[in-house]
């Protein structure tokens, strides 16, 4: 018997070295890589997907859109304007710092400092430290998001950024243009840990040996990040077997991946609804809802998903994709000639008129030819419509500068609530307030307005629901904009690594739990 | 001969003084920079902070100067992607973008000499006209689909070699990281520099077949003949030197073309060179790196034709009578 257990305890020591000495290396390729190791330098996909691999949220969204506790393991509400937040204990930071609650004020207060994040963290009052693992977080109103706005919290290591570097400058800086600490260096609670750092060349992360996720299935020990611009060149790296992971994968190659028995196909449904706004300032047209109406009903928004989205996408009627709080089922796509030729009829317009449009062909999937296949669709109902596209550096100023009768956007909710939509897109502009900063079709609908900033404090969450239904069914009925389509996120990966768990509505992989065979 | 080197120098300046001013001014039309380094959500009136803080706002003729002044201490400015000194990030991307030009050009002259050489010697044979024929292919078609037909037959579907990438690289002297040591490297470099070789190619088998043509018809060639020479020995040592010469005044032009389009063959295969930097820069609107390799490029053509038209001078006489009249 003693023999028996010898034997057992060997080999399991024999087999728990060998996993050990086992090293998965994944090679990933991305369209762009972070632009800096500091994550509160720049609000963008890239860096937040960056930062779920070298820090960690207080909270992170599951697939399902509810939250998972991360840094923070349990939170409650204490009163309508507060929320307290349990920290776990025992989190290390790669600099070897224990994680407490002075950290997260820390990382809190930074936000100020930051162009991007300030903003996005206005409607919030404080962040106390209650003892060393609690805190709460205070808004200045009630606020129904404001656990949504926790999962862009990632403590950074405060006792490692102060100070003053070598140049003078205060470590916790965040600078723009230029050198500064936070740019160079890092210390987070995340699964990975910064090894080499390549400005848009080359991007290498080490396995953190102490990670406080011990749960995890994750067992990448190495990630090498380099990112290939080009659509045909990352596709064929994959192919080739020279990485082991992409995304995006360009929607004309997805046939390809999918009949290669070597690499997988994953997509997930993504929460960024693309838009063609109507400035009814510069046409009166388009002040009359029928003439609306008729647009919508003449762009056959099914079909460009079909044909050149080739199916990696959701056709849409409203602003929230599925899964969203605001979404209503009964809101469907309305494509139907016919009747937009008859609204344009009723509309006085049979003979239609003549307008302009600017897109970007660079920004979105697909952005270009979704722009020209919208071209011929309205001109069946006689409207001649003059595009022109630009790349995503010129498009945002022309954007703003509302220089075109029609102008594509396409949006994501930073909260991942659908109140956001409607806050930028749809509210009447105001230069005061920054509401409806994006609307550049100037739809103006004081009720809109009333219903948004409504949302925006209901803490009931089934009356909050109603509210952003009914304000999907007034846009829906005002024709405020042409909707098309949700985005898929796409990736490609070699047989064994197994995506399908660790992607998102968000489009953050997170590369910490990723199994790989 | 002095005041000759003055002249040939303040002409340069002038010429540097032109180029910096239509990369200034052209930087202007490419885009806004702080567009890029800001998130979409940004206001405004942040965005405006941030032009404040770049001298964005100055006017034109003072962010001029103030580049120029800059400029003459060798100071081109910070990049706004790199967030470090533009020349740094442009010395730095120049090995890559080197390496693959002189692998290009021995590519180059191992296959257009010989080839160009026999299709001028037997021009109705088949392996001439396959070589012209495909040559006359070759021009036609563009250099990333050469690159990516590349790419899918030897990386996808063979599998014999890297689809990207500069692999393996060791630094030497310091700062210059080469690929020339590794294996990996060589294996890396072999797609890319074809590539590249496959705009030139076509070009150069054609002049020296032209060019050897014209010679063999020549007296002194006929002459060689008549003297008995053995053939090897007409071909290679009498009719082709002389065929070289424009061969090589050709080449030294082509040499500033394959490096603009090291931009395109560096885009598809993900190589980090110069090329690659500059779309980079142009799709990030990252003005001031951009600026600063149309001035670093500009300061290597002009160094080189001074140099090239002062050694002229040295050499031929006439050029500098003509030009002091």
């Amino acid at each position: 018997m003693k023999k028996l257990v010898t034997i057992f305890m060997a080999s399991m020591l024999v087999l728990g070295l060998a996993g050990f000495a086992q090293s998965k290396v994944l090679k990933v390729a991305l369209d762009a890589g972070p632009v800096s190791q500091d994550p509160q330098v720049q609000l963008s996909g890239g860096m937040l997907q960056y930062s779920h691999w070298v820090f960690d949220p207080l909270v992170r969204y599951r697939q399902d859109m509810t939250f998972e506790p991360r840094l923070a393991v349990k939170w409650e509400r204490i009163n309508d304007l507060t929320m307290r937040f349990h920290l776990r204990k025992g989190v290390k930071f790669h600099s070897g710092n224990p994680f407490t609650a002075a950290d997260v004020k820390f990382t809190f207060e930074r936000f100020y400092k930051s162009q991007d994040f300030k903003g996005l963290f206005e409607p919030f009052e404080s962040c106390t430290v209650v003892d060393d693992h609690t805190v709460d977080i205070k808004t200045k109103k009630p606020y129904a998001l404001l656990i949504n706005m926790a999962t862009y919290i990632f403590p950074m290591d405060h006792k490692f950024y102060s100070g003053t570097d070598d140049t003078g400058q205060p470590k916790d800086a965040v600078v723009k243009i230029g050198p500064s600490f936070a740019l160079k260096n890092e210390s987070g609670t995340g699964r990975f840990r910064v090894v080499e750092w390549e400005q848009g060349a080359r991007y290498v992360f080490e396995r953190f040996a102490d990670h406080w996720d011990k749960d995890s299935p994750g067992n990448v020990s190495k990630i090498i990040i380099t990112p290939i611009k080009e659509d045909a060149t990352r596709v064929a790296a994959l192919l080739s077997g020279d990485v082991d992971f992409i995304s995006p994968v360009p929607p004309q190659d997805f046939g390809r991946i999918e009949k290669d028995p070597k690499v997988n196909l994953f997509t997930y449904s993504g929460g960024r609804i693309i838009t063609i706004q109507m400035n009814q300032q510069r046409r009166p047209e388009f002040r009359d809802v029928r003439v609306r109406q008729a647009m919508v009903h003449a762009v056959n928004n099914v079909g460009i998903v079909e044909k050149i989205m080739k199916g990696t996408a959701t056709a849409a009627a409203q602003q929230s994709p599925k899964g969203y709080m605001g979404h209503k089922e009964s809101l469907k796509p309305r494509f139907d000639l016919n009747k937009a030729k008859a609204l344009m009829k009723e509309a006085g317009l049979e003979k239609g008129f003549e307008c302009t449009m600017i897109a970007p062909n660079n920004r979105y999937v697909n952005d270009e030819k979704i722009a020209e296949a919208v071209v011929p669709m309205l001109a069946r109902i006689n409207i001649k419509v003059s595009l022109k596209t630009m790349p995503k550096a010129q498009y945002w100023d022309e954007f703003d500068a509302r220089v075109a009768d029609l102008q594509l956007i396409g949006w994501h909710s930073d909260t991942e609530d659908s109140g956001n939509f409607s806050e930028f897109l749809m509210m009447c502009p105001n230069k005061e307030t920054g509401y409806g900063q994006y609307n550049s079709g100037n739809y103006c609908n004081p009720k809109i307005d009333e219903l948004t900033m409504a949302a925006q404090v209901e803490t009931d969450l089934k009356k909050r629901k109603d509210i952003l239904q009914e304000i999907e069914q007034i846009l829906y009925d005002d024709a405020a904009f042409i909707p098309f389509h949700w985005q898929n996120h796409s990736y490609g990966a070699r047989k064994g690594v197994e995506v399908a768990p660790i992607i998102n509505t968000m489009n953050f992989p997170y590369l910490g739990d990723l199994v790989v065979k | 001969m002095l005041a000759f080197i003055t002249r040939r120098i303040i002409q340069s300046i002038l010429v540097m003084l032109v180029i910096s001013l239509v990369g200034f001014s052209i930087q202007h039309q490419i885009g806004d920079p702080v567009r890029d380094l800001v998130g979409e959500r940004v206001t405004p009136a942040e965005r405006e902070v941030i032009r404040d803080k770049l001298g964005l706002n100055d006017p034109f003729y003072i962010q001029y100067f103030r580049f120029v002044a800059k400029a003459c201490r060798g100071d081109l400015g910070l990049s706004f992607f790199y967030k470090k000194p533009a020349m740094d990030v442009i010395l730095s991307k120049a090995p890559a973008t080197i390496e693959l030009v002189i692998v290009t050009s021995v590519i180059l002259i191992l296959v257009s000499i010989p080839i160009g050489i026999y299709s001028a010697i037997y021009p109705k044979s088949w392996v001439s006209r396959i070589a012209i024929a495909a040559s006359t292919i070759g021009v036609a078609v563009p250099v990333f689909l050469t690159a990516i037909a590349l790419i899918y037959l030897f990386s996808v579907e063979l599998n014999w070699l890297p689809s990207y990438g500069r692999g393996e690289t060791v630094t030497v002297w310091g700062f210059w990281e080469t690929g020339f040591l590794t294996v990996d490297g060589w294996l890396h470099l072999l797609l890319p520099a074809v590539s590249l070789s496959s705009i030139m190619l076509p070009l150069f088998i054609r002049l020296i077949r032209a060019e050897m043509m014209e010679v063999l018809e020549t007296d002194y060639i006929k002459y060689a003949w008549a003297k008995g020479l053995e053939r090897k020995r007409v071909w290679l040592v009498h009719a082709f030197k002389n065929t070289l010469l424009p061969v090589i005044t050709v080449f030294g032009v082509q040499l500033g073309i394959m490096f603009a389009f090291t931009i395109l063959t560096e885009t598809v295969f993900q190589w980090q060179g110069m090329g690659f930097m500059f779309l980079e820069a142009v799709e990030r609107s990252d003005t001031s790196l951009l600026v600063a390799y149309l001035v670093f490029v500009g300061v290597i053509f002009v160094v080189v034709n001074t140099l090239v038209d002062i050694l002229y001078g040295v050499v031929n006489p006439m050029v500098r009578i003509a030009g002091t009249k």
